[in-house]
């Protein structure tokens, strides 16, 4: 039987290889269907903290509090969370925190659930009006050369950046 | 529920957390930070916030999973723990060593005219600390308990988590920075050598 998400296994674990050998050592998320690969590896990997939330916006204030002691981390999320993180990016912003989330997208291509569109369609204009950086990745092609890109604007510019894994790269949740 | 709420702030707090120069401290907006930043004469190892309210809890657990070989303090009101309070839960799966967590509880609201927080009327942190599996809590209404939350909070084998009742004597004024770039930078060259 083919996954839900069928297809993002290779994407996903060269995109987990690239996240520690750029030195990422923390990963906070709520758990997320289009990050399954990526929670379980940081679960099963010895050397990294691996944090489940209880909501998006701990995330982003555990980021910053890693990057005062010298750690790099990643949110993971899915794009309903960014709505439950607006308040806290004030402290990214203010701070200048070098900054990556990595979104799965829901509401957009394809969506089956209506529930998912408001947001879906909320996440770019919010993060940008926040003052992130939006990148999107639409192929499996676009994943690591993207994240990679992300990584280098927070940890060399001191910059927040929310990379979108689109929901033609993810697919569309059957409902 | 006021009977219980006659220690001041401005001489419990200092106490309790003694010498600060061995801590990394993590402060939640309003009162907490004032607290805070006045004993330590906002120095470099104390990350004060006016704002994102909510996060101090989550920034102090960040910091801790980050620094285990360093005591990291989080001091926060009831209001701002309120906030988030369900960060009391990823806390407590985690139960860093390294942690504590001083919540001065006041049952108010004191940055926006002292309204009842939901500590005045019946909830009660420690039981949320308790039930969000932090091995140490310890609730201190009494001067005579005070030593004994200096030791948890200082010398606790796990995560800790003392709620301080207070009266509502405002905090300790002072001027501290609200730039939050330059106290990173400041924070994270004493700590780390580097900006």
């Amino acid at each position: 039987m083919m996954s839900e998400y069928g297809g993002q296994e290779t994407w996903q674990e060269d995109l987990y290889s690239l996240l520690r050998s750029n030195g990422v050592k923390l990963f906070c998320y709520v758990p997320d269907g289009g990050h399954k690969t990526l929670i379980n590896r940081s679960i099963e990997d010895p050397e990294v903290i691996s944090v489940p939330l209880t909501t998006e916006e701990e995330g982003v204030a555990m980021c910053a509090g890693a990057h005062l002691g010298g750690t790099k981390s990643v949110l993971l999320m899915q794009s309903s969370g960014v709505g439950n993180c607006v308040n806290m990016f004030a402290l990214i912003k203010n701070g200048q925190f070098p900054f990556v989330t990595v979104v799965t997208m829901r509401g957009e291509f394809g969506e089956m659930n209506p529930w998912q569109v408001p947001m879906g369609q909320g996440v770019q204009p919010v993060v940008e009006a926040m003052g992130m950086h939006c990148l999107r990745a639409e192929t499996p092609e676009e994943v690591s050369p993207t994240v990679q890109a992300a990584l280098d604007m927070a940890y060399k510019s001191n910059q927040s950046v929310a990379v979108l894994l689109t929901q033609k790269l993810i697919g569309a949740k059957p409902f | 529920m006021s009977d219980d709420r006659s220690l001041d702030r401005k001489k419990a707090v200092p106490v309790i957390v003694g010498d600060p120069k061995d801590l990394l401290i993590v402060c939640g907006l309003a009162g907490a930070s004032k607290d805070m930043a006045h004993l330590t004469n906002d120095g470099d190892n104390i990350f004060t916030m006016a704002g994102a309210m909510g996060g101090a809890t989550a920034m102090g657990l960040g910091l801790a999973l980050s620094r285990p070989d360093k005591k990291v303090l989080v001091v926060t009101g009831d209001g701002e723990l309120l906030m988030n309070v369900g960060t009391l839960a990823t806390v407590g799966i985690l139960k860093p060593a390294n942690l504590s967590i001083l919540c001065v509880d006041n049952g108010h609201y004191g940055e926006t005219g002292y309204q009842e927080s939901h500590t005045q009327r019946g909830v009660n942190l420690e039981l949320i600390a308790q039930g969000s599996a932090i091995p140490n809590t310890r609730t201190i209404d009494r001067e005579e308990q005070i030593p004994e939350a200096k030791k948890i909070l200082r010398d606790s084998n796990g995560t800790s988590f003392i709620l301080l009742k207070v009266n509502t004597e405002p905090p300790p004024s002072i001027k501290r920075s609200m730039d939050a770039t330059e106290r990173k930078v400041a924070f994270r060259r004493a700590l780390l050598g580097i900006a």
